[in-house]
């Protein structure tokens, strides 16, 4: 002990704070402040003047009326949907033993990691007027015509559900299993029927479980884009009207739509907060069993019960198998028939070979990682400055970080392609929009959250005294970060990290309205090839994205399965 | 000249210094004015309740949290606002907080690694440590391979392994089973004083605090109700919630009669109007009828069967025995006596069963006066 004079505060008061909170606080400003500031500005200004007449226009614009309508109207009924399939499933799945059970869960989360635009191309194959299912039929009943058309509404709300339904099936498993066997069984002995104990005891507790999936599910549907793109017909979203103003030129018109789509995003967030807030559930951290697995003892209900698991499980499994299956096609052999005709590697060593194809899958690669890395290192800053305690204002942090995440993917884009696509206060003459960094910085701001999350959940689960531990041994600062904190959060940090690469390898909506031509990612030359019809190749690229999602998700999994322990 | 001033200094004061520590977390006040003195060498014990202030207290003396007022002094120096890491202090926690990522032997060489010690120096001082604490051969197990009282060990063995100033001890017994937590405490203070160091312990079990500690401080509401020795607290407890938190009590309401002598006073007991006398020690100078509480343990209460046919004399009461109820070593009788309700414990209960009339006695020795 040489002078007390000098004290480094280690609990009491961090000098590391200064310079976390300065990264935090450029980034949120460069990323998620300015953009979104930029973005209301422009929507009400015309020709240099200040004015509302863009959004006189909207309102008088009956075809963006009825986008805005048919995009909330599409999200609700997509919720109710996925309800109706996910809640049930969970059910059977959580509460049930039945043979091939553990093999059915599994596949049932399967369309969370298909990227949408991959799900599209895999729904046009096998639903779609010229693919698998239409020809099979056409050719058994004998048909002039395809049977059916993949257009509309029930296209939309079709897919809508098949990707969109684990939401509620993952989350009302992760309640069921919450849940306290014992209240069930004490409403039981205090002469509950069956009937009553699901609505008067399951049910209520499911709440929270069942509102943040329907937040989630109703979110990702208003952001949805590549379907409408593809099948929409009819349906013009609120995603598909910002996407073609922007194709005609139209700034304002764009920049107004997206105003209202960011709207009635972050309205949906806040009203199911609220919701959730206005009710008082109890954390079920009692002590408390969860319910064993009831075995279906009846012979033929269990043949029933893994009947349906297996049907359901190809249902499932069905887009990927097409996918595969038009992957190996060679180019031009599937055209009237059921089934492609000629098979070939040809599409695989096309995109392995051609220079110009492999860069796209090397683009991807690259801009994901990058963009995945920035957000683990930035993680790190917000999850350890939004810890302190005594922090001002780390409620404000911690909700500008959830911004980019609760706002469609189209909104991102527009409104950084607006902030950087001139000079401006922030970047000087610097243009971001035309660079290659472009894709990478939306990817960043886009799925960040998911990485701090992470990071939060794991820092929440280490136990704070093991610093404080460290701290009374005399490790400083620097020390406690390297030996202890980032040992213990490393596992959760880097299967966040992998979820966000593997996301962003995916990406398509918000790509699309600001790729450089020079710089492709994967998710374009899909829609490229599938607009010259080279559907193989599409095809191809498509499995190859599921290879790698695959791979990320099973190494995430192992790692998450490694901090659990 | 300075180090002259500081060295006597440290000479006049005790080791450890508290004055008038406060703390609040928003509206709680968590710590209000805390002030207490360890000497060098001591085990000196927190308890109280949970939720009391003694963490608090406990965790400011750490550097884990920084009081809002008053000042912490170790060896004549302020540390107040010195951060943990520069304290030296070893501390045990309630979780043990053993780094799951690290085996016996890195844990234990954790503190010894920060101070970047040799390679040699380091093993050496595992080992001791390790061997301290009975846990040789050890060093390669992953701590989530040991029992909970194995976990224990390596905590404290970390602890000392740093050769700290001061060991701090956050409830580390309290997730032990009773069996290994009474062998546990009897290691730890021998541990302790052997290797002469200070401790400072918060617990909430009034036994385990008796069984360890040199002296204590009762804490209440955030502020120190008594300090003391286990034996005097126990005895000479001077406020009620000091008497109802240690051991049972017989809590009697009373008003005081007279002072006729130096040595004794007497009362008149609210409920059952009993004379009775207390030998009143120092401070007992309580005004005339005006009520007060008296205390007495339930093993200082005599009890005679009635068929003794005994002359009543002094501090004897007739009563009724309401329930008794069998404990192993002890037997717990309710009593009572004209509306006041005693509680007696019994080593023979041989003979007297509910619903029969006995006399008791209240020794005035034995009577004490709260504040």
């Amino acid at each position: 002990m040489k002078t007390i004079s000098k004290h480094s505060r280690a609990f009491i008061l961090h000098p590391s704070s200064l310079i976390l909170a300065l990264v935090v606080g450029v980034v949120l400003l460069y990323g998620v402040i300015y953009p979104s500031l930029r973005l209301l500005l422009a929507s009400l200004e015309r020709g240099g003047a200040w004015t509302l007449l863009n959004y006189v226009e909207v309102l008088r614009e009956r075809a963006i009326l009825e986008a805005t309508f048919y995009s909330v109207w599409l999200s609700v009924l997509t919720v109710l949907f996925c309800a109706l399939v996910g809640v049930p499933l969970a059910f059977l799945f959580e509460r049930y033993e039945f043979p091939a059970r553990r093999i059915f869960s599994v596949m049932a989360s399967l369309p969370l990691v298909l990227p949408p635009l991959v799900g599209t191309v895999a729904f046009i194959f096998l639903c779609g007027e010229s693919g698998i299912l239409a020809r099979a039929v056409q050719h058994l009943l004998n048909l002039k015509s395809a049977p059916w058309s993949l257009r509309g509404w029930g296209a939309l709300l079709l897919f809508h559900t098949y990707t969109m339904y684990p939401f509620f099936y993952v989350l009302t498993g992760a309640g069921l299993r919450r849940i306290d066997a014992g209240l069930g069984e004490a409403a039981r002995s205090l002469g509950a029927r069956p009937a009553r104990v699901l609505f008067r005891v399951v049910l209520p507790q499911l709440t929270p479980s069942l509102l943040a999936a329907a937040l989630l599910t109703f979110m990702t549907s208003m952001a949805s884009f590549s379907a409408p793109l593809f099948f929409g017909g009819g349906v013009r979203v609120l995603t598909l009207e910002i996407f073609n103003a922007r194709q005609r030129s139209d700034a304002p018109l764009a920049l107004t739509e997206t105003v209202v789509l960011a709207v009635i995003s972050l309205g949906a967030l806040i009203f199911f907060q609220r919701y959730e807030g206005t009710r008082r559930f109890v954390a079920a951290a009692m002590k408390g069993a969860p319910r064993r697995r009831q075995p279906i003892r009846s012979g033929a209900a269990r043949v029933i019960a893994a009947l349906c698991g297996a049907i359901f499980t190809i249902m499932l499994a069905l887009p990927v198998i097409t996918l595969l299956l038009v992957s190996f096609a060679r180019q031009g052999s599937w055209t009237t028939e059921a089934l492609p005709s000629a098979y070939t590697f040809e599409n695989y060593s096309r995109i392995l070979t051609e220079e110009d194809a492999l860069s796209v899958l090397f683009n991807s690669l690259k801009m994901s990682a990058l963009a995945a890395i920035f957000a683990l290192l930035w993680s790190l800053c917000v999850a350890s400055l939004v810890s302190r305690r005594k922090l001002r204002g780390r409620r404000i942090i911690s909700l500008l970080v959830l911004v980019p995440w609760a706002l469609p993917g189209t909104v991102v884009a527009v409104s950084i392609a607006e902030s950087y696509g001139q000079p401006n206060p922030l970047t000087g003459s610097f243009i971001l929009v035309g660079t290659f960094w472009i894709l990478p910085v939306i990817y960043f701001l886009r799925f960040m959250p998911l990485v701090v999350r992470a990071v939060q959940a794991s820092l929440e689960q280490m136990d704070p005294s093991l610093e404080e531990a460290a701290a009374s041994l005399g490790a400083r600062g620097w020390r406690r970060f390297l030996r202890v904190r980032l040992p213990l959060i490393w596992p959760g940090a880097l299967a966040g990290t992998l979820l966000a690469f593997v996301i962003a390898l995916g990406e398509y909506v918000a790509s699309v309205l600001v790729y450089v031509p020079a710089n492709r990612p994967v998710s374009i030359a899909i829609a490229a090839e599938m607009r010259d019809f080279n559907l193989g190749t599409a095809a191809a690229y498509g499995m190859l994205l599921i290879v790698l999602i695959a791979l990320s998700m099973t190494v995430a999994a192992r790692l998450e399965r490694a901090s659990k322990v | 000249m300075i180090q002259c001033i500081n060295f006597f200094c440290a000479l006049l004061m005790s080791f450890l210094s508290l004055q008038n520590i406060s703390k609040r977390y928003g509206a709680t006040r968590a710590v209000v004015d805390v002030s207490l003195e360890v000497e060098r060498g001591e085990f000196f014990g927190l308890l109280g309740p949970s939720g009391c202030g003694k963490t608090t207290t406990l965790r400011m003396v750490a550097g884990l949290e920084a009081p809002d007022s008053g000042s912490i002094m170790l060896d004549g120096r302020d540390i107040t606002r010195l951060a943990a890491d520069r304290r030296g202090f070893g501390m045990v926690f309630q979780s043990y907080a053993l780094f799951p990522h690290l085996n016996v032997f890195e844990n234990v060489a954790f503190g010894l690694r920060a101070r970047h010690l040799s390679q040699k120096e380091i093993a050496r001082r595992v080992a001791e440590a390790l061997s301290m604490v009975s846990l040789n051969g050890y060093e390669r197990r992953g701590v989530d391979e040991l029992s909970g009282g194995q976990q224990q060990r390596v905590a404290i063995a970390r602890a000392i392994s740093i050769e700290p100033r001061l060991l701090l001890f956050d409830e580390p017994l309290s997730n032990l089973d009773v069996a290994l937590r009474e062998e546990t405490r009897t290691e730890l203070r021998e541990l302790v004083k052997r290797l002469e160091l200070t401790a400072l312990y918060v617990t909430h079990d009034q036994e385990e605090a008796f069984a360890l500690c040199d002296r204590i401080s009762v804490m209440s509401e955030g502020r120190i109700l008594q300090t003391g020795t286990p034996r005097g607290l126990y005895e000479q407890p001077e406020e009620i919630r000091v008497a109802r938190f240690l051991g049972r009590n017989n809590l009697i309401e009373a008003v005081r009669l007279s002072a006729s002598h130096a040595e004794a006073s007497m009362f008149r007991t609210v409920e059952g109007s009993h004379t009775l006398r207390v030998a009143t020690h120092v401070g007992a100078n309580l005004p005339l009828n005006k009520p007060c509480q008296l205390a007495i343990r339930p093993e200082h209460i005599q009890l005679y069967r009635e068929s003794n046919e005994r002359a009543t004399t002094e501090n004897e009461l007739s009563a009724r025995i309401t329930s008794v109820s069998f404990a192993g070593a002890t037997t717990t009788i309710k009593l009572d006596a004209d509306g006041l309700a005693l509680e007696a414990l019994l080593l023979q209960p041989e003979g007297f069963a509910s619903g029969a009339s006995v006399t008791v006695r209240l020794p005035p020795e034995r009577i004490i006066i709260l504040k």
